[in-house]
């Protein structure tokens, strides 16, 4: 049997552990540890997409078990691409994590590594499992990991922040688990297919209407849809860079795909859009979604706040593309999950090299970050154009996906919502810019030299470096998505 | 049609933005850095010019990039119409490459390796916005100009600048947003295609209703058209320094918003749609009302962008005008005003800024006797006016001519009370600037000292007297492009 899908989740588990333990040698060596985990990760992430675009789904058997018994690893293309975007960004991140990690942890970063490959082992798994249980287990290590990392980071609001986180996602992990049960209850069974083949019969079933229910508001809560996004813009905001720049693209997007992956492969098409009524309400709940995320990230003055609420804003995209009930609308939902991803880490990236420099990052304290920091902010506004929309970046082309297909189930408030967006984005990320670009010190015309005496001080070439391939990587990624969605998005949903 | 498949749109697009890299490169070095620029934008036009003849004799060249769903690619098509655009842009680009030399180091302003930088990113977008084969690929090169252009509107970073800067994306990046986008979108639900065919997309799939509202999207959406009420981002872009009002203001960004009317309007719904549905007029009207009511307010401004500003929207709702004509003499006329207003207004700009350049003035009220001091800008002025104007013998006459033509073949005979309205009005808010400054007195007059010639510096004079001298070439000479309107437009 080959063991490459579980290579994926078991080298950062045992990176973890070793990194844990190379403390005691030498601070520096979990550093090492940890790079070599995720590139075994990454590696293995890899090679399983090409197996599975070649020949279709893995299943593997831990242990050997045979489901239902065991813990099974169903590995298609929707995951396979999923783990491959987790593995790499946690990979690219540590890379550029090495001295701002440092900084952060006054020089005792051999925890810090040992908590983020915890953390990443969690999504992975979520990723890889093909179990209810077991993806309810790993979730919660991925939460748990989280609550400490935020509690790691900023001294004063930190440890609040990684407290709320707490008492919403256990509440989330709850209902969730209790959804499990009454599936558990109704089934017999815990694995995903098994569950799906014996639900087709009993659709109609109440306990399965609660099962369902409970689900979806326990993932919902842990991918923080509005309103049940309260805990994330602190946690995040407060969390140390290097962690927000991890958690902030993968955690949720990571949680869409649990939920696309309960609406699919578990309960359903049928059972979803056409026993279930429910589809139009959550249309509804994911437009006001995107309109309360942008209209809340307005009114931020903090760099990194701002962006957190524009991750609600996003995730209000992801839900109500798969809501949509149509095969443009869960493309265009599969598609924003890699594209988000990939750009609220462009993101956060920039935001890190500039906490790096500037050690916080409200609004005035951007002024004249054009000048100082050139690489950094040609990252961002290329990460900012695609979060608006603009071609070729990859936001222009889930945006398309996702209005073609609000327009086909003629659920025009949610293009609507989408375009406003957009429009709301644009402000932000203008507003931004123009404090990044004007120098209000400066009188008069600003002829002559008056300018030309900005020293450059930019972050760390491994930053930047890290930085600037992701931001370069919206656009390949924007004019590939017609590769993208043929080669994996349309055969999965087909 | 035959169709060549080559590789040079892709490469006449690239070139500006390969010497961008360069051009940072070499900052510290500006004569290095400006030979750049005039290589890469003779590189330009030579590679657009090498596909006239090939286009001229009735065939296309494509290149698809990226199809990243049945009919939405990113794609290239040249054709007759996106050719005369490109034509028009990369040939001024060099002009003002020359100018902007001039300008830029004549009041040593800041910056200077920005502002070429992303005047080539600007021009690159704009030979892409013409050769664009479809509506997602012009859509995604209008985004580009958009963006690229907003560092050299806020060039000066001052609060003013800040402020048109705002007013500038507002306007242009909030229309193309809230209405191209989702017009296009919906375009390609209703018909699964985006790419532009002289018999339109639509074969009766829309309602009269439907259409009407589309159409009006797209036409107020590519608000760099300058129609009203979408209009007041250019008299505020003129902040920027001249060489962006003449190049970007006048010729490329401001027609890249009538080229894409353009293209909606004859490659999207298609002239027998606009016809069928009589949404021509409808078109007609909103134009009207931009051409007559901006050429009024340009009347009472003092400062000379300004003034041209106003012209300039007024100007570019002809175009728009002509096309909604929906005959064969109106497309002529309003496609070809497309060049014939570039050379004109770009030569009034020209002067413009080379006014300021010696003498420090922007405003019309203390111009007067200055023609006696700078003779060549003042009898350039007076030609690009009559070119405007649409005076023989100036190229602008003969669009003019045609779309007098065009309003009398599609029996319009109160639209061409516009026009004739709009001629006069246009005359009056130019020549009195001439006229003063030949036969005005100026301050030293006054004072009794003498007139001394003083021009402003070669780099600045040269440039405006070509452009000038083209004016008055394409009068005599207008052929090849309209030969590449033919082909394009099939009339």
């Amino acid at each position: 049997m080959d063991n490459t899908p579980a290579l994926i989740v078991i080298a950062p588990l045992l990176a973890a552990l070793l990194a844990g333990l190379a403390v005691w040698i030498e601070e520096r060596l979990s550093y090492l540890i940890a790079l070599t985990g995720l590139a075994i990760s990454t590696f293995s992430a890899v090679k399983v997409l090409m197996q599975v675009i070649d020949s279709g789904t893995i299943q593997y058997r831990m242990a050997g078990w045979a489901p239902p018994m065991g813990i099974e690893y169903r590995i298609d293309l929707l995951n396979a691409m999923v783990l491959l975007l987790v593995a790499s960004i946690a990979f690219l991140n540590l890379l550029a994590s090495y001295k701002s990690v440092d900084q952060e942890t006054n020089d005792r970063p051999g925890s810090f590594y040992t908590i983020y490959l915890l953390f990443v082992t969690g999504l992975l798994g979520v990723t890889a499992t093909g179990d209810l249980f077991n993806l309810y287990v790993l979730i919660e290590i991925t939460s748990l990991t989280s609550y400490a990392m935020v509690a790691l980071g900023d001294r004063d609001r930190g440890p609040l922040a990684s407290l709320n986180y707490v008492f919403i996602g256990v509440i989330g992990a709850s209902f969730y688990l209790l959804g499990v049960g009454y599936l558990y209850l109704k089934t017999g069974s815990l694995n995903m297919v098994d569950v799906a083949n014996i639900l087709s019969g009993i659709h109609g079933s109440s306990t399965v209407l609660v099962a369902f229910i409970l689900c979806m508001i326990g993932i919902w809560i842990k991918m923080a849809l509005f309103p049940m996004h309260v805990w994330l813009p602190n946690a995040y905001t407060y969390s140390p860079v290097a962690f927000a720049r991890i958690v902030a693209p993968l955690m949720t997007k990571v949680m869409v795909y649990v939920m696309i992956r309960l609406m699919i492969t578990v309960f359903g098409f049928d059972y979803v859009f056409e026993t279930l009524n429910l589809a139009d309400a959550v249309v509804w709940l994911a437009t006001i979604a995107v309109l309360a995320g942008g209209v809340m990230a307005l009114s931020q003055k903090n760099l990194k706040k701002m962006l957190t609420y524009i991750i609600v804003c996003e995730i209000g995209y992801m839900v109500g593309g798969a809501w949509m009930g149509n095969q443009l609308g869960m493309t265009g939902a599969i598609l924003h999950i890699l594209n988000d991803a990939l750009m609220t880490f462009a993101l956060f990236l920039a935001v890190g090299n500039m906490v790096y420099r500037l050690k916080k990052v409200d609004l005035p304290d951007l002024q004249g970050l054009f000048g100082k920091m050139p690489w950094t902010m040609a990252g961002f506004v290329l990460a900012a154009f695609s979060i608006i929309g603009v071609p070729p970046t990859c936001g222009f082309f889930s945006k398309w996906y996702l209005i073609l297909g609000a327009f086909e189930a003629g659920a025009y408030h949610f293009a609507a919502a989408l375009i406003i967006s957009s429009l709301i984005c644009a402000v932000l990320f203008f507003k931004v810019f123009e404090i990044c670009f004007f120098d209000p010190m400066s009188e008069g015309h600003g002829h002559g030299d008056s300018h030309s005496h900005v020293t450059i001080e930019e972050a760390p070439v491994s930053m930047l470096i890290v930085s600037g391939l992701v931001s370069l990587s919206l656009i390949v990624a924007g004019l590939y998505s017609g590769t993208i969605v043929n080669t994996i998005i349309l055969p999965f949903l087909k | 049609m035959e169709t060549i498949i080559s590789i040079k749109p892709l490469l006449a697009v690239l070139v500006s933005l390969f010497v961008i890299p360069v051009l940072v490169s070499s900052s510290s070095k500006p004569n290095v850095r400006e030979s750049w620029i005039f290589i890469a934008g003779i590189i330009k036009l030579i590679l657009v010019l090498s596909m006239l003849p090939v286009i001229l004799e009735g065939k296309q060249i494509a290149l698809t990039l990226f199809e990243f769903a049945p009919g939405a690619a990113i794609a290239f098509r040249v054709d007759g119409l996106g050719m005369l655009f490109a034509i028009v842009a990369s040939s001024l680009y060099i002009v003002t490459s020359i100018y902007s030399i001039g300008y830029m180091r004549g009041l040593d302003e800041h910056g200077q390796t920005r502002f070429v930088s992303f005047f080539a990113l600007a021009i690159s977008a704009t030979i892409g916005a013409a050769f664009s084969a479809n509506l997602l690929t012009l859509y995604l090169f209008y985004e580009i100009l958009s963006l690229a252009t907003y560092p050299l509107v806020a060039h000066h970073q001052d609060e003013t600048s800040r402020i048109s800067g705002r007013r500038y994306l507002t306007f242009i990046l909030g229309t193309s947003i809230a209405l191209v986008l989702p017009a296009m979108i919906y375009c390609y639900h209703v018909t699964g295609t985006l790419e532009f065919s002289t018999a339109g997309i639509f074969a009766d799939q829309l309602s009269k209703p439907a259409a009407t509202v589309l159409l009006l999207m797209f036409v107020f959406g590519f608000a760099k058209a300058g129609i009203m009420p979408f209009h007041s981002w250019l008299p505020a872009a003129m902040v920027a320094p001249t060489p962006v009002s003449a190049l970007l203001h006048a010729v490329a960004v401001v027609k890249v918003g009538v080229f894409s009317i353009v293209r909606v309007m004859t490659g999207i719904f298609g002239v027998d749609l606009l016809a069928n549905f009589n949404l021509g007029v409808v078109v007609m009207t909103i134009a009207s009302f931009t051409i007559l009511v901006a050429s009024c307010i340009a009347l009472s401004q003092d400062e000379l962008k300004r003034r041209l500003a106003y012209s300039t929207i007024s100007q570019l709702s002809y175009i728009i005008f002509g096309v909604a004509l929906l005959s064969p003499q109106g497309l002529l006329g309003g496609v070809i005003h497309i060049v014939m207003h570039a050379f004109g207004k770009i030569t009034l700009f020209f002067c413009a800024g080379a006014i300021y350049v010696a003498t420090g003035k922007k405003y019309i009220s203390q111009m007067s006797g200055l023609g006696k001091k700078m003779p060549f800008t003042f009898a350039a002025f007076f030609i690009g006016a009559m070119g405007v104007i649409g005076l023989p013998p100036a190229g602008g006459f003969y669009s003019k001519w045609n779309l007098i033509l065009g309003t009398l073949e599609a029996q319009q005979t109160i639209f061409m009370v516009v026009l004739l309205v709009s001629s006069f009005l246009n005359a009056f808010y130019f020549l009195p600037i001439v006229y003063k400054g030949f036969f005005g007195k100026s301050e030293e007059e006054e004072d009794g000292g003498p007139v001394k010639i003083q021009e402003a510096n070669l780099c600045l004079v040269i440039p405006l007297m070509i452009t000038a001298v083209i004016s008055i070439v394409l009068f005599f000479y207008p052929t090849v492009f309209v030969n590449l309107i033919k082909t394009g437009l099939g009339i």
